[in-house]
């Protein structure tokens, strides 16, 4: 069994008018997603999410804001798989939530 | 797992309109909307960690913390903006402070929220919208369904009324001590449309009326306490209140959307409710004031006691002379003639029927199909058809058809 990060890329949502429905219907789609890695016992780590904010330094001292905070995909967040293959990790990544609103999951395994 | 769900959108419910009112309190209204976008992007962070890793043990401290790395971070940057390039620019907020989520000042900042909404300034149904959104939290779609109409006309209606609250400069701020009485009347009469908008909107949603209701009777709750706001007007408005939605259980039952007043089952009257309006009831008669709520609450007692006594009906139709004196409308005018009816009989109250002349009015018509029932059964019949024809939504439509085939 190998490990596998999952790195989420999703657009930054425009959904400030969203319902409390619709964060709820939000919620249960990562939770249900997650679930089901978690009911393979192929969950190895919960992650973190990233906040929107933050900077970037670049080589000769440049700081910005990040080009992540314009940009249509940002990084905002990551969970770890076990997994016997990149085909089976990749598998597990359909479903994801982040897909729903045109963002991506990368899926990269660790050095053993 | 559902129970989660749940406590997610109750705490959108909960949380939502405190975390606006005190960072709107800290920057100021005019950055209302950012406020919004600060608390709804906290709300869509809590759903995607909390799917992801399970609610925290103390979600409200959860999302203070992030609301106050959210707001700190644009203020920061902003602050940026406005000491490079426009450096002459001094609109007060020249540091960062920590914005304070206590619970002395989440109550400030929604008390002065109520007052800065409910500003005559602003169009009564455009107060009821941002109250909506604002004080309660509901999404726009939802304010567009209560109001049985789209998003658009909702968005651009809250976007002129938050425009109105900038160009008007109204702030966050309660008015001071002799001005409370006088603005106070605008805030309660905002709660009474707020309630009355779920009681009888013509939406079918049942969930979603019950929830402006109970919402109205929070808002109405928040003001009481607060001594200044804890007017027996205050009380008698939650007396009355209280009262109705002690029948929310009767009035609905499997697919029968309204079931009217003769036809409930009093014993699915919610009776603890029933309590709570006599309580508020007893503490509006302090004082010398007689506000329309005060009538209407006893009025709306009296309902909750279902059998007719000729006590109950006389002093049903003094309240609603009352009222009248202080408060036409032709609904009360309405009501008053009922009771009249009780009272004295189908002669008299059809007396005065003929004159009121409301004849755009489909419960004009019903009344008069009432007072003709005995009488005269074919105006009975042909006020009915009238009412039939003027009736605005389906469902009553239907039950004044029932009516009609009932009579033959």
């Amino acid at each position: 069994m190998n490990e596998f990060i999952f790195l989420f890329r999703q657009p930054n949502y425009g959904l400030s008018n969203a319902s409390p429905a619709e964060m709820e219907a939000i919620s249960k789609k990562w939770k249900d997603w997650i679930g089901s890695i978690e009911a393979q016992g192929k969950l190895s780590s919960h992650g973190q999410q990233l906040s929107a904010d933050g900077k970037v330094l670049k080589a000769g001292g440049v700081i910005t804001d990040g080009p992540f905070v314009e940009i249509r995909e940002r990084l905002g967040g990551y969970i770890v798989v076990t997994a016997g293959s990149l085909d089976e990790a990749t598998t597990l990544a359909h479903g994801c939530p982040v897909l729903d609103v045109n963002g991506s999951v990368e899926i990269r395994p660790f050095y053993a | 797992m559902e129970k989660e769900h749940e406590s997610l959108k109750r705490l959108f419910q909960q949380e939502f309109s405190k975390m606006v009112a005190v960072i709107s309190k800290r920057y100021g209204l005019e950055h209302i909307e950012l406020a919004e976008d600060i608390v709804s992007e906290t709300f869509l962070l809590a759903a995607e960690t909390w799917g992801i890793k399970g609610v925290p043990p103390n979600p409200a401290a959860w999302l203070y913390l992030v609301a106050k790395q959210k707001t700190i971070h644009h203020f920061r940057r902003n602050k940026i903006l406005e000491t490079t390039v426009i450096p002459e620019l001094t609109s007060g907020i020249n540091e960062v402070e920590e914005l304070n989520f206590s619970q002395e000042n989440i109550r400030d900042s929604q008390l002065q929220m109520i007052f800065a909404i409910c500003n005559p300034a602003i169009a009564a149904e455009a107060q009821i919208g941002l109250a909506l959104r604002i004080l309660c939290g509901f999404g726009i779609g939802e304010i567009a369904e209560a109001f049985l109409t789209n998003k658009e006309t909702i968005n651009k209606r809250l976007f002129r009324a938050k425009e109105k609250l900038r160009t008007e400069n109204i702030r966050m701020e309660l008015p001071p001590e002799n001005e409370i009485i006088r603005r106070i009347d605008n805030v309660l009469l905002i709660i009474y449309l707020l309630f009355n908008e779920g009681y009888y909107s013509k939406t079918n949603d049942q969930i979603l009326r019950r929830d402006l209701c109970l919402e109205a009777l929070r808002l109405g709750t928040m003001l009481t306490a607060y001594e200044r706001t804890n007017l027996p007007k205050t009380n008698a408005l939650l007396a009355l209140m209280c009262f109705h939605a002690s029948r929310f259980n009767a009035r609905q039952s499997g697919d029968n959307p309204v079931i009217l007043y003769e036809e409930q089952n009093e014993k699915r009257w919610d009776s603890a409710l029933i309590g709570q309006g006599l309580y508020f009831l007893n503490l509006s008669a302090r004082g010398n004031e007689i506000s329309p709520y005060h009538l209407e609450a006893r009025i709306a007692y009296w309902h909750c006691m279902k059998e007719d006594t000729a006590e109950k009906w006389e002093d049903i139709l003094q309240l609603y002379d009352k009222l009248l004196l202080i408060n036409y409308s032709p609904s009360v005018a309405l009501n008053r003639i009922f009771a009249l009816y009780k009272v004295k009989g189908s002669p008299a109250a059809l007396a005065e029927a003929e004159k009121l002349k409301l004849e755009d009015n489909h419960f004009y018509f019903l009344l008069l199909a009432e007072l003709y029932k005995d009488p005269d059964p074919g105006k009975a019949k042909s006020s009915l058809e009238k009412a039939c024809a003027l009736a605005k939504t389906l469902t009553e439509k239907q039950k004044i058809r029932e009516r009609i085939n009932r009579l033959g």
